[in-house]
């Protein structure tokens, strides 16, 4: 699900989940995905948001553009070896989540300190 | 990318009385994409769009709607040919029954889409044989919808459309919203629902007071507005944080908030220089964006 209020441009996010299908294997070459407007109706977004997802992606090298809306995966091999990176690195956070939840932490401070990592990275408030 | 722009005003006022209630409003929405045009009841949402549609003439200021003047009746009359509008009375004739009146309609308009006719009826399970006027409010706000979407209209102007529906139809409007816009249709929406708007729009214009406040793309609000929270050891002077990009400042005692809306990551390192005891950098939603900018004056 796309979140309309995520600190996040719509596009990128859709992005991020094609990508993600992609490296986990849900999505594999050669696999369709649907029309520019058949997914805009699905998600009910904008079908300028869907346009500009699907035109990056072909930038990136992960999808071919057909005429007529339509796009297919064109990603290349060697996503096997991401998904099971991805896998792991799952494995990790869901470890390290479970032990901040231990400590007391709720799942609103967690999901904060998170955001506040990826989008600016934390620095070191005591001066030695 | 859109260019052109499907409204266009410059310094639109209207007075009822002592009253203003459009103050010199100068704004533009672009074509091919869903602009939300979010205020308060009362902010002058209806009286902007009722001079756009020429109900209401202004008591100053002009615009253009499909580049034709909306203060000459002639113009106005040749636009309201490409433009729909589903108002918050949804003006129809309460003597006919829903197949007449889409039978009716439909003989004005050589574009009529049979396809988008056919399939809302069926969607909306809207019964033919029933009288306008005994249509509950919900019913009624579906059937103006179904005449507006069918008739594949360049630019399509609602006003408060969501009004009286239940969630599943929200849904269904929203849908056709996001449909009509992918078929080529410009779509401008009044709402004071801040959900919806930041579901499909992907501009908002914020009217208050009469003023358009605030004028941004949701995916920019996405990318580059923060709130940040920092808290200090010691009292903090307002003039040290003039720094481009912020909107708002808040101090209370220790703690002050920073709206940004735009050089977030700047402004956070500017404030971690002055050495707080914490800080915090958040994303905005619409939510806060909106009652944020229209509390201001408040």
């Amino acid at each position: 699900m796309l979140s309309p209020s995520a600190g996040q441009p719509l596009y990128l996010q859709l992005m991020q989940q094609i990508r993600h299908a992609i490296e986990t294997g849900v999505l594999q070459t050669g696999d369709q995905l649907p029309g520019i407007r058949t997914l805009a109706e699905q998600l009910v977004i904008s079908h300028n948001t869907v346009a500009k997802a699907y035109s990056e992606l072909e930038h990136e090298g992960l999808l071919g553009l057909k005429h007529g809306s339509g796009a297919y995966v064109t990603a290349k091999r060697g996503t096997k070896s991401r998904s099971e990176k991805v896998r792991g690195a799952r494995h990790r956070v869901q470890v390290f989540v479970q032990s901040l939840r231990h400590e007391g932490l709720s799942d609103e401070e967690i999901h904060r300190l998170f955001e506040a990592e990826l989008y600016y990275p934390a620095f070191d408030l005591q001066k030695s | 990318m859109p260019k052109s722009y499907v409204i266009e005003t410059h310094g639109l006022t209207k007075c009822y009385g002592s009253f203003e209630a459009v103050q010199s409003l100068s704004f533009r929405v672009s074509s091919q994409r869903i602009t939300g045009f979010l205020g308060q009841n009362g902010a002058g949402k209806s009286t902007t769009i009722k001079m756009l549609l020429g109900m209401t003439h202004p008591t100053s200021g002009t615009g253009t709607i499909l580049s034709r003047c909306i203060t000459d009746a002639k113009a106005n009359r040749e636009a309201r040919r490409d433009v729909a509008y589903v108002g918050e009375d949804k003006q129809l004739y309460g003597y006919m029954t829903v197949e007449q009146i889409v039978r009716f309609t439909k003989s004005f308009y050589p574009d009529w889409r049979s396809e988008i006719e056919s399939r809302l009826l069926k969607q909306y399970r809207l019964p033919l044989d029933r009288k306008v006027k005994a249509l509950s409010k919900g019913m009624r706000t579906k059937l103006a919808l179904l005449l507006a979407f069918s008739r594949r209209p360049a630019l399509l102007i609602l006003d408060e459309p969501s009004e009286g529906l239940d969630p599943v139809s929200i849904e269904e409007l929203l849908q056709a919203l996001v449909m009509a816009a992918a078929d080529g249709t410009s779509v401008f929406f009044s709402s004071h629902q801040i959900a919806e708007v930041e579901r499909v729009a992907e501009h908002v214009s914020i009217i208050d007071r009469g003023k358009l406040v605030m004028d941004f793309s949701l995916d920019d609000m996405r990318q580059s507005y923060r709130r940040i929270t920092a808290g200090f050891a010691t009292q903090q002077l307002a003039d040290r944080f003039q720094i481009h990009g912020i909107r708002k400042m808040q101090a209370s005692g220790r703690q002050v908030t920073l709206l940004a809306t735009d050089n977030a990551d700047e402004i956070v390192e500017i404030v971690r220089s002055m050495e707080p005891v914490s800080i915090e950098v958040a994303p905005m939603s619409l939510r806060e964006v909106f009652l944020e900018t229209v509390r201001k004056g408040a």
